[in-house]
């Protein structure tokens, strides 16, 4: 399997607190990879360093083997890393449409042809564009949305939202923060069948949750972050054996072997 | 054409020929006050395109004024130009104050909110000091153009007219940039400056050019202003009350809307122009002013014309309701609410939403 998402001894602290310290992960090209660990063990971090949100102290990001640390997060983006935040950022006053049109700028001017002759005030979104972007609204199940401001857009709808307009860019990798948290369980299994399907179609994800019947259930492989170190990879029934797991969220146990 | 669309188009072609027809009262004090309204309305929608649609709120747009007024001023001094060019030199005037906006933005536009209306004002107070003190501007005595040799009763028309070109240019250009890909862009940055960055939106470039386009718009007022008034003076080129005016008829509109400055410039200015003139004490008319601004900011934060736009929306439905019910059950909620299909929301997808919001 290839490798298509790489950090290499990635520190960052902020002021005292030591949020990332030598971590290093893969993700491998069409998996899903889930990154679980306690609060504060530094996932979200990660995913700041990654997509350009932060500068690292030191270590480094590739994707596929290039070279893309401390990228601005547009240019990150370009280069297809896509994200969601935890708490779900979406543009509040425009319609979910045009949330998806803004997303979609790239792919549209890649085939609109070069530079400064362009029309600055062509209206955005083509038709072409509108049309993928219904297509996608309809496949996370919130097309009937598509003219409503996304202020008044539910949690989970705004969740729906910004997964959709990650995936109108195409990304090749999408970073996923907390896509579970805060979503009643029928909108939870909607999620995740949309995550399966995607991934059949090629796309990497990674993905950082709580939920860890969500994570084990989805992802292929799985990295536990505590203290912003990886303490241990592997399948997920594996690492819900682990010992070291259990560790990193409950603390080192007095007396680890007599339990079973 | 959505009503929307229709009922916009009908206001300003409304406008438009009510401007047209003003001048034809050949009365000089209605055409003295007539400009300044239109300078006021060119400035506020200028002011909006950039502060409005990025929420970036600028208190230094008195600099682009100031400058287009200087431009026009020097070059007025030095050439001695009292023909029918003058008018050739708003562009001029324009295209130094874009030059201006171009270090003040790639400065002032590192920092955000607070920080970035704190750095427009020193901006500006730095531009109104160097008014005062170079010798080239004419210190506290300002500069005073060339006697142009007009028929005093006629002095205003050109000036009138040349305004009003402006102010509706500015305002097709701002109906422009919304629904563009660019004006999409800024109303991006104005919810979510780094989501917009993540998303590949190159924030600072994008807002540096809405602030130019701003300052241009603004800079050209200004050259206007200098052969209307006949005179450049630090005072009244770099006036802090010029920001406080334009920022508020803004907000009184409706703040970040289409409509909104030019009705809130349509409503304020002509106070003003009253005030000036029938309120002796100057004072007065500016604690007036602020005591307005306090009201629209406490009662009325978005505007007249989207809460007015709500509440229409909201009084229409529940007639519909009211009207639909003996109908039957059978129209339910449906016909109260906004139809949002597919087919819709081409149509729809970057105009105004569907509930009651007015741009």
């Amino acid at each position: 399997m290839t490798v298509l998402l790489r950090t290499e001894g990635i520190c960052k602290a902020f002021g005292g607190v030591q949020a990332l310290d030598d971590c290093s992960i893969e993700v491998g090209q069409g998996s899903i990879a889930g990154l679980i660990g306690p609060n504060g063990s530094g996932k979200t971090t990660l995913f700041n360093m990654i997509t350009g949100y932060g500068r690292v102290d030191s270590g480094n990001v590739y994707l596929n083997d290039t070279k893309i640390t401390n990228l601005a997060p547009d240019r990150v983006f370009a280069l297809g890393i896509g994200r969601t935040f935890q708490l779900t950022r979406v543009f509040s006053r425009l319609t979910v449409m045009e949330n998806m049109i803004v997303a979609a700028h790239h792919k549209e001017r890649a085939g609109q042809g070069s530079g400064w002759l362009r029309n600055p005030f062509a209206r955005a979104g083509g038709p072409a564009t509108r049309r993928r972007a219904m297509e996608l609204l309809g496949f996370t199940g919130i097309a009937k949305l598509a003219g409503d401001r996304a202020e008044t857009l539910s949690y989970g709808q705004r969740k729906l939202l910004e997964l959709s307009y990650v995936l109108i860019a195409e990304p090749e990798i999408i970073l996923l923060d907390e896509p579970a948290g805060g979503v009643n369980p029928t909108l939870i299994g909607t999620i995740s069948d949309r995550i399966r399907e995607l991934n059949r179609q090629g796309t990497t994800f990674l993905i950082v949750e709580h939920n860890m019947e969500f994570v084990m259930g989805l992802c292929d492989q799985v990295t536990v972050l505590d203290n912003g170190n990886p303490v241990v990879t592997g399948p997920p029934d594996v690492i819900r054996n682990d010992h070291r797991v259990l560790d990193a969220y409950l603390g080192i146990a007095e007396e680890d072997d007599d339990a079973a | 054409m959505r009503p929307a669309t229709i009922w916009r188009v009908v206001g300003l072609v409304l406008l438009v020929a009510a401007a047209a027809v003003i001048p034809l009262a050949k009365n000089v004090t209605v055409t003295h006050v007539g400009v300044f309204v239109l300078l006021y309305v060119g400035s506020a929608v200028a002011w909006n395109i950039f502060s409005g649609f990025t929420g970036y709120i600028s208190l230094g747009a008195a600099v682009f004024f100031g400058v287009g007024v200087y431009t026009v001023a020097l070059l007025s001094k030095h050439l001695n130009l009292v023909g029918g060019v003058v008018f050739a030199l708003y562009p001029v005037a324009g295209l130094v104050a874009a030059a201006v906006a171009v270090p003040f933005g790639l400065v002032a536009l590192r920092v955000r909110r607070h920080t970035f209306v704190v750095v427009t004002i020193a901006v500006f107070f730095i531009f109104q000091l160097m008014a005062y003190n170079f010798s080239w501007t004419g210190g506290a005595t300002g500069i005073f153009p060339p006697f142009l040799n007009w028929d005093p009763n006629t002095f205003d028309m050109p000036f009138y007219y040349t305004a009003l070109l402006i102010a509706v240019g500015a305002a097709v250009l701002a109906w422009a940039i919304w629904g563009s890909r660019f004006g999409l862009q800024l109303r991006a940055i104005r919810d979510d400056e780094d989501r917009a960055r993540g998303l590949g939106v190159k924030t600072m470039r994008v807002k540096l050019a809405a602030f130019v386009i701003s300052g241009f718009i603004i800079g050209m007022l200004g050259g206007l202003y200098f052969y209307f008034q006949s005179e450049a003076l630090p005072e009244y080129a770099f006036n802090p009350f010029f920001d406080l005016t334009i920022a508020l008829m803004a907000f009184l509109g409706g703040f970040g809307t289409l409509s909104g400055p030019i009705f809130g410039a349509l409503l304020l200015e002509p106070y003003l122009g009253y005030a000036q003139f029938q309120i002796s004490n100057a004072y007065l008319s500016e604690a007036v002013l602020g005591a307005l601004f306090l009201v629209v900011i406490i009662l009325l934060p978005r505007g007249i014309l989207p809460t007015a736009a709500e509440k229409l929306t909201a009084w229409r439905a529940a007639w519909e309701r009211r009207s639909a019910a003996p109908a039957g059950a059978a129209v339910g909620p449906a016909g109260a609410g906004p139809p949002v299909d597919a087919a819709n929301t081409s149509a729809a997808g970057t105009g105004a939403p569907g509930t009651g919001s007015a741009r």
